[in-house]
Parts: C-alpha cells; sequence; structure tokens
C-alpha cells in the first residue's frame, strides 16, 4: 500500500525487537469475541490512485459547477475570483502539512502569517482586535452571543429577523442548552430594515443585540442607531457580515459603534466547496475585552536573542488549559483558510478591495436595473451592495430548479431559507465573475417563466 | 479609525538583530534561511497585486448613506512579492511533508496528494451549499459515501455530518445525549471524564450545561471499573470515554463500563481522537459507544493546515440517532440523495432533532479528501494501517523504555502512543528542555506535559507513515537526548539553537499583550 512505508522485513524485525509474535498479538486488550479478524466485509478494498481519482471524478461531474452556469447564489457563501497565487501557495507543504503552531521556534511561518491575518481582520471590520480565525460565521456568531453573555452577565439576545437564517438556527440551537434567552423575529419584506421594529425590542434585560450587515436579503441597517439603542440599556452590539468585499465600499461596523463584529471570510481566498471548510472571523472593538474572547490569538514578543517573533497567547481561556472554565470548547480555529484569505487579502490590499467592491457594486446594478424591467418582477432593497431580494408572484424556489436545468442558478429562494415563514422571493448575488451576458440570460428567463 | 501603513521606518537592507552567530549577516539572512518582514513593513496602500477592471469611480451608488468613508489601511503587494513572502514565511515551518511530528493524540500521518487534486476537481471545490439538489447529487453523493463508511467502520447506526472540528463533535455528540434525556424528561446533571481526557472533553460538558467530574484511573492506566460502578448514579448523564486513552492504552473493560453506563440509565460518549489505532480492528459500536466524534483530520489524512480547518463527523448508536442534528443525507431506493433540513425533516420522520450545528452542511472539502484517502486504502489498507500505527508505537515504547521511564509499560501493549515521564531528568531539567532538543535534531517536539495523570509527560504517536529508518534515527535523538536531560547538559536549557527563533518569550506575551500590527512597531 502505497502510504504504508513498512516492509513485512521491518515488520518482522519490530515485532522480533518487541517480542511479540505478531501485529494481532499487540491488540490482546481488546476482547477476543469483538476483535475482527480480517477486513470488514462488504466494504471495497484498497485501490490505484488512478481507480480512486475515477471513482471520484465521476461523482465530481454529478455536480453542476458554478463556473459552468450562469450564476446568482449568495446568502452566506459568494463566488469571487481567487487568484492562482492563493492556491498555489496554500498546497506548499510547509503550510499545507504544518501542525497548530504550540512550537514557535518551528512554526513562525504560521505564526506571522497568523498575526498579519489578525491584523487584516480588524482594520477590515474597524476593530481593535481579532482572533485567529472560527470554524466558520455562524459559529463565530454563536460564540459571539455566548461572549456578550459573559461580559453583560445577562441571557437575552435580541437578533434581526434579517439574520442569515442558519446563523439564528445555530444560536437558538446552543442557546437552548446554555439556557440564553433568544428574542427572534420574522424577517419582513420591506424595502429597508426594519431598524426600529430591532430597537423597539431591546430591553435592560438585554446582552446583545445580533444584526447583519449588509442583512440576508442585502438590505443595509443602521448600524450606529441600533448601537446608541444597545448601548444605552449595557446591552452590546454583535455585527455579522457574511460578505467581506462588502466592506471595501461599506462603513466598517467598529466604526458605527459595534462592539463584536464576526463573519465568514470564505468570499477572500476561500472559495465554495459546497459550504466548508469556511472562515469564521471575530473581533471586538475594546481590547479590554480581549480576556473574554474565544479561539486563538497569536501574539507579538521577542526571542532569547532578542529578535522579534510571534507565538500563541492568554491561552489561558482556552480548553486546553482551562478545560470547563474555558472561555469556548473551540480547539482549533481555520488555520489554511485564513491563510488562503490573507493571501488575498495581501494580493489586494486597500487599493484592490475598493476596486473590487466598486467593481461588484456596478454589476449588481446593472443586475438590479435589468431585472427590474422583467414583467411582473421588482427589486425590493432601497440599498444592496452585491445581493438583493426580487420579489414576483410565481414560487420562486420551483422557478429556481426549473432554471437550474438551463444551467441557469438563479439564486437562493426564500422559501429554502426561510421554509416555516412562507414567504415567496429570490435573493440574487452579483460578483465581479458575473458578466453582462449572465444577467441577460437571468433576465431572458424570467421573462419566459414569468410571463 | 485605521492606522497609516508602514511607518516604522524598516527598509530593504535594514539589518536586523544578528544572533551572535559566529558568522553574522548585515541582513540577518543566513543563506537559505531568509528573514522576513511584516507585510504591513514592506506593502503599500497603492500598491495591488490583481488586476481589476477600471471601474469608474462616479457611478451612481445604492449604497446609502453608508458608504465607508476611511480605507482599510490595509498594504498590498505585487504578485512576485506576495509570492516571496509567503514562501519565504512557510520555510520557518515544520511540516509532515519535511519530516517527523511524533504527536501524542494528534495523529499527523502523511497528508497524500491526491486528496488534494480531488477536493480541487470543479465538482466539488465549485459548488454552492444552497444549489438546488439536482445539481448537487455527486456531492451528496460524497456525503453519503463517506458517512456509510463511517458508520460500517465504527458498527454504529447513524452520522452527523456537519460539525466542523472534533470538538464541534464532541459537542454534537453531548447534545444529542441531551436531548435524548430530555426527550424522556430526564434531567440528569453530570457527565463524568476521566483526568487523562482532552480539555475539550470537560469544556465541551460544561457548553452543554452539565457539571463535570473525575473518574478515577487505576494503577495500570485505565479507568477504574469498580470506582466508576459506584459513583454511577440517576444523576449521570454521561461518560465521556477517550479508548484508546491518551496514555496509550486500550481500555480493556470497556463494554463492561457501557453495559453499567446503559444500566444506571446513562450514555458512553467516545472521544475519536485516538480512532486510528483500532479502525478496522474493533468497533466501537460493538464496545457499547453511544456517540463518537471521528477526526477526519487525524484517522483519514486530511491535513493539518497550520491549525485547521479540522472535520468531526460524530456516529451515534440506534438510541441516539433520531437526535442528530440537520442538515444530513437520505438515499430512497430509487438512488437518489435527499438533503434533509429544516423544511424536510417531517417526510424522513427527523423531527426530534435537536438543532443545526453550523450554517450549511458541514466540511465538505474535508469529506472530499477523507473518503478519497479511504477508498485508496480500502478496508484492508485501513486495518493494515492501524496495526502499523500499533507496532511503530511499540517499537517507540520497548526501545526507549531504557532511557526514560515509562510509568504503564507493564500495563500490556500500548496502541498507537507511548507515554514517558521525566523522572530522572537532572534538577532544573524539563521535558520543554528534551522537546526543544528535539527541535535542533530535525525533529517536532511530541506532545509535553498531557496527559495530566503522568509528570513531566511526554506522549508520542509515531502513526503508520513513519518508515522504521525514520523511526530509528528518531529513537537515537531520544536517547541522546535523554542521557542530557540525565546528565544536566547545560545546552539543553537553551535550545533550539538551530530553529529560525531562539526560545520565544511566552511570558512576555501575554503580560503586554501585542495582537495586531501598529504603526510604533519597531
Amino acid at each position: 500500500m502505497r502510504y504504508l512505508p513498512l516492509t513485512e522485513t521491518d515488520r518482522t524485525a519490530m515485532l522480533d525487537a518487541i517480542g511479540a509474535s505478531s501485529v494481532d498479538a499487540l491488540f490482546t486488550d481488546v476482547p477476543s469475541d469483538l476483535y475482527l479478524n480480517g477486513p470488514i466485509e462488504g466494504l471495497p478494498l484498497h485501490a490505484t490512485e488512478m481507480a480512486v481519482e475515477k471513482h471520484m471524478r465521476k461523482l465530481s461531474k454529478q455536480n453542476l459547477a458554478a463556473a459552468d452556469a450562469a450564476f446568482f447564489l449568495g446568502a452566506g457563501a459568494y463566488k469571487h475570483h481567487v487568484p492562482a497565487t492563493v492556491d498555489h501557495l496554500i498546497q506548499r507543504g510547509e503550510f499545507l502539512t504544518a501542525y497548530t503552531p504550540y512550537q514557535p521556534e518551528i512554526a513562525q511561518g504560521t505564526l506571522q502569517m497568523l498575526f498579519e491575518f489578525q491584523t487584516q481582520v480588524a482594520n477590515l471590520y474597524g476593530c481593535a482586535i481579532a482572533n485567529a480565525s472560527l470554524y466558520d460565521g455562524s459559529t463565530a456568531c454563536w460564540e459571539a452571543v455566548a461572549m456578550a453573555a459573559r461580559v453583560t452577565r445577562k441571557k437575552r439576545h435580541v437578533l434581526s429577523g434579517a439574520l442569515h437564517p442558519h446563523y439564528a438556527e445555530v444560536v437558538r440551537t446552543m442557546a437552548k442548552f446554555t439556557e440564553d434567552e433568544i428574542a427572534g423575529a420574522k424577517v419582513s419584506l420591506t424595502a429597508r430594515p426594519d431598524d426600529d421594529g430591532l430597537i423597539a425590542r431591546i430591553d435592560e434585560n438585554t446582552a446583545s443585540v445580533v444584526v447583519q450587515y449588509p442583512d440576508i436579503l442585502g438590505r443595509i441597517p443602521d448600524l450606529q442607531k441600533i448601537a446608541d439603542a444597545a448601548h444605552a440599556v449595557g446591552a452590546k452590539l454583535i455585527v455579522v457580515n457574511t460578505e467581506p468585499v462588502a466592506l471595501g465600499a461599506l462603513e466598517a461596523p467598529g466604526n458605527l459603534g459595534a462592539d463584536i463584529v464576526v463573519g465568514e471570510g470564505q468570499a477572500l481566498g476561500v472559495g465554495l466547496q459546497f459550504g466548508g471548510p469556511y472562515l469564521g472571523l471575530f473581533a471586538i472593538s475594546d481590547p479590554k475585552m480581549v480576556r473574554q474572547m474565544p479561539g486563538r490569538l497569536c501574539g507579538e514578543t521577542t526571542d532569547a536573542d532578542g529578535k522579534r517573533g510571534f507565538v500563541l497567547t492568554l491561552s489561558t481561556r482556552e480548553q486546553h488549559i482551562r478545560r470547563e472554565k474555558a472561555t469556548s470548547n473551540i480547539c482549533t480555529n481555520s488555520g489554511l483558510c485564513a491563510l488562503a484569505f490573507s493571501i488575498h487579502m495581501t494580493l489586494l490590499g486597500d487599493k484592490g478591495l475598493k476596486g473590487l467592491a466598486a467593481e461588484n457594486h456596478r454589476l449588481a446594478c446593472i443586475a438590479a436595473d435589468r431585472l427590474s424591467k422583467v414583467p411582473g418582477v421588482t427589486v425590493l432593497n432601497d440599498h444592496f451592495f452585491n445581493e438583493f431580494t426580487l420579489i414576483f408572484d410565481a414560487d420562486a424556489r420551483q422557478l429556481v430548479r426549473d432554471l437550474a436545468e438551463q444551467n441557469i442558478l438563479a439564486g437562493v429562494s426564500l422559501g429554502r431559507l426561510f421554509p416555516n415563514d412562507d414567504c415567496n422571493g429570490l435573493i440574487v448575488a452579483v460578483t465581479e465573475t458575473t458578466t453582462v451576458e449572465d444577467i441577460e440570460t437571468l433576465a431572458a428567463a424570467l421573462e419566459e417563466k414569468l410571463s | 479609525m485605521n492606522k497609516p501603513i508602514n511607518q516604522s521606518g524598516w527598509k530593504p537592507g535594514t539589518p536586523v538583530a544578528s544572533d551572535g552567530s559566529e558568522h553574522p549577516t548585515v541582513t540577518g539572512n543566513k543563506a537559505l534561511m531568509l528573514e522576513e518582514a511584516l507585510i504591513f513593513e514592506i506593502g503599500g496602500t497603492e500598491t495591488c497585486g490583481v488586476d481589476l477592471p477600471e471601474t469608474p469611480t462616479d457611478l451612481p451608488s445604492r449604497l446609502g448613506d453608508f458608504a465607508r468613508t476611511d480605507g482599510t489601511g490595509l498594504p498590498g503587494l505585487s504578485e512576485p512579492e506576495t509570492v516571496r513572502h509567503y514562501t519565504r514565511l512557510s520555510r520557518q515551518n515544520y511540516g509532515i511533508d519535511l519530516g517527523f511530528f511524533p504527536l501524542g493524540s494528534c495523529t499527523m500521518k502523511h497528508n497524500p496528494r491526491l486528496n488534494e487534486k480531488v477536493a480541487r476537481m470543479p465538482g466539488f471545490a465549485d459548488v454552492h451549499p444552497m444549489q438546488p439538489t439536482d445539481t448537487v447529487q455527486g456531492a451528496l453523493g460524497v456525503m453519503n459515501e463517506l458517512a456509510h463508511w463511517l458508520i460500517e467502520l465504527t458498527g454504529m447506526r447513524g452520522v452527523a455530518m456537519s460539525p466542523k472540528a472534533g470538538a464541534h463533535g464532541e459537542l454534537c455528540g453531548i447534545l444529542c445525549i441531551r436531548a435524548a434525556l430530555e426527550a424522556r424528561g430526564d434531567a440528569r446533571k453530570v457527565v463524568l471524564v476521566p483526568e487523562s481526557a482532552h480539555g475539550t472533553n470537560p469544556a465541551t460538558a460544561a457548553f452543554a450545561g452539565y457539571a463535570t467530574e473525575d473518574i478515577p484511573a487505576n494503577k495500570d492506566g485505565r479507568v477504574d471499573l469498580e470506582a466508576l460502578k459506584e459513583r454511577l448514579g440517576p444523576d449521570v448523564a454521561a461518560v465521556m470515554i477517550t479508548n484508546p486513552n491518551t496514555c496509550g492504552l486500550f481500555e480493556r473493560d470497556m463494554k463492561a463500563i457501557s453495559d453499567a453506563v446503559h444500566e444506571a440509565g446513562g450514555f458512553v460518549y467516545c472521544d475519536g481522537a485516538n480512532f486510528n489505532a483500532i479502525m478496522g480492528r474493533v468497533k466501537p459500536g460493538d464496545l457499547g459507544v453511544d456517540a463518537m466524534h471521528i477526526n477526519l483530520h487525524k484517522t483519514f489524512s486530511t491535513p493539518h493546515g497550520g491549525g485547521g480547518p479540522g472535520s468531526g463527523p460524530v456516529v451515534l448508536s440506534e438510541a441516539l440517532s433520531p437526535f442528530g442534528p440537520l442538515p444530513f443525507t437520505a438515499r430512497t431506493d430509487d438512488g437518489y440523495i435527499h438533503l434533509v433540513e429544516e423544511e424536510n425533516a417531517d417526510e424522513y420522520d427527523h423531527t426530534r432533532a435537536f438543532g443545526r450545528m453550523t450554517a450549511f452542511h458541514g466540511q465538505m472539502g474535508m469529506f472530499s479528501r477523507a473518503l478519497t484517502y479511504i477508498l485508496s486504502h480500502g478496508a484492508d489498507g485501513l486495518r493494515t494501517a492501524a496495526g502499523d500505527a500499533v507496532l511503530n508505537a511499540n517499537y517507540i515504547l520497548r526501545q526507549l523504555e531504557g532511557e526514560f521511564d515509562a510509568p504503564f509499560a507493564a500495563s500490556g501493549p500500548c496502541m498507537h502512543e507511548a507515554l514517558f515521564s521525566d523522572e530522572g531528568f537532572a534538577e532544573g531539567f524539563s521535558t520543554l528542555d528534551l522537546a526543544k532538543g528535539l527541535i535542533d535534531e530535525g525533529f517536532h517536539p511530541m506532545t509535553m506535559y498531557f496527559p495530566l495523570v503522568v509528570h513531566g509527560a511526554m506522549l508520542i504517536e509515531p502513526t503508520e507513515t513513519e518508515s522504521k529508518d525514520g523511526i530509528d534515527q528518531f529513537i537515537m535523538a531520544m536517547k541522546s537526548l535523554g542521557k542530557r536531560a540525565k546528565e544536566g547538559d547545560e545546552a539543553l536549557k537553551s535550545a533550539p539553537h538551530h530553529a529560525p527563533r531562539a526560545r520565544l518569550d511566552e511570558a512576555q506575551a501575554a503580560r503586554k499583550p501585542r495582537l495586531s500590527w501598529t504603526q510604533d512597531e519597531g
């Protein structure tokens, strides 16, 4: 077997050295009636590289890849162009096959990258400190809620109805077990987010207010107004962002009163990957809260020769030190995805991010204008960045399925996202990868289906 | 507001602190070992390594009053500078491609490149999680096929694929247990955890709302069955066991433990971190386990990536399967694979799901890699791999037990890892010193100071992908370091001497945290 270096000669010599008669004899502690004396029946045996590749290619071909369709899906996962440099660099074995950097003398590559990443995320979000990443945006959202409960010593959390429903579901799931109270709301299909309705639900017992920016429908809430209302009663404002490219054009949440900013970093460097692995971003405005943060943190220090170097730090917050008293049970970050994000962000820089955001917004405006001309279709949003919601009479869920047969992936239907809320509409995302031809293809298909 | 960039005065060619070596260089570089500044010191906000369309700046905007007023302040680098920056950084890292990671409980095995090739096939890499089900039958097929393997290998009933890492899987399993108990109106409060458990176990139990209590161990490094039986009662929700355990031993009494826990109305959670030792040799389901997470990044060779992403599917017993979280896949007789989410849970009789662990469906990029690896090995290869992993560990245990104290050497063959203590080291010499000495010898240090049940623990896991010659060289290095630690060789206390950095001051980093770059650097 190509992954196993030991030869039969090696095995015999090693068994002799340890005084065992066979490899099976090393498993004497396993009850003999439960020990498997041969390969599990009914499962295939080993296969060549060529055969496995062929099998997996066949499975791969049973999917419609985004690049082969007119593609308009967003809702928390975005198709952007990832420069070839990114994937080349993350496949360097020293990054790909490295362990968590607990031994800093031989992990400065990962550690310096994480320090740079943390600074990039903090600046992007307009925050003071970012961690070294979490699993994904939805789990980061829950960790922010849990942290707000720790910091405020309160247990009621007010969720915007326009928070990504999966994020809300993750929060609700975890809160059931920690006995936090989640005050949710139904999503309302209005041209602007219902900021006043959200503010009206904040009370003295509120630990956190969770609002998405831009929200699930692509609308842009007035964060400063919500922050002021939250802070007036000692609550923390948690802002969720699922599209980091938007922050090349939109004001940073940290500059608008957010206390904790979390989000999904997949849009930069990571790719779609059918939903994972993704990249949870987590940052705070007030450095004093750092000891309540979840996840890994990388910090700067010096070595015994006085040279600058980096280490994982403040680990007394973490499970491997504090066990049941830790700030979170999280034991990893999303290292390689953080690296991909960081490389992409380094290639872009401030200038590139602004340019990329401008191009996304330009094409989204073209799409909104064109699609609103389709009879029976209206664009819900007054404002948006690169994603907006279309309203029409036909069942959007079925329409998406029908259009997929023409290689048009038209968007994400509200019916699929909010199955219990009986709402109908289509969330359409446009990025720099969308062409004017794609927009025309979608518009023509809608005209045909809705006539 | 954001800090301006590159105010530190650093320029290429500025000498950095010399390391006092015999032949200093003005750049601080040493031939192939090149120092690399931070992007904030070499990039600028005018530089961009990506060619973008010239988007006019005077277009009407739909951003309302929310346009960004400041920049991010982030520097860009051109493409060649970017490649060089990250390539130089990478060379300051140790990785499996370079050498041996004897990391107990972490199973750092070879990462096959076929896995990487497959994961990048467009049908897996370039697919959106919310596409219509008809257009992602292959991706769901990977999930379904992998789920089948995990269920068969563990002898369990169902599997929750969505957890994003091992600890996330633990949480998922414990939440299934809590949901199952609540479904029968049973509000138990306590989870029992052995002292030798990973820190994630008690942290997970606490996050799921449970108090934790230690399970005592007996002298041979295994759970004390009689003491456990005595503690069991109507308040115990679950016992979290790691098997093989973190002392590297198989819990001989596992079946009896499970029977006792079940009889007392509780559930058995197994931490699957060490499944590599027993895959294809015994099925956890046959040992009475109710839930176990599987680390695809350990057992099934998906890359650690310098700290994630991992993937931690959870296999579940008959009793727990109905409570597993959404989403999951279901194959119908016509061969079609359905994605079961909130909207259609009742169609698949899955209304008792405890909720959702994450957005979307889990770590697809890891599923395709893990399935590729599993198919390469097949049922026979996985079984052989477990055998080789155990053989390598026993070989290390027996070769080193003369040089180092091995507290459980008499407890029978070890499984995938061998445990040693620092007993006999000279005054003032620690496991840390020995570990840093190992760096100079060209190895990544072993797991140190874990498990907590052994003083100055050194936990060594070779995995099956190390050759005999490689292990012999490691044994030689360990013997030499053991002698030096016992003799009190002062040079060991300042090791490593040949790494890109000397020992780093971790206390200073925690005392005065500097967690992002500011302009007063340098």
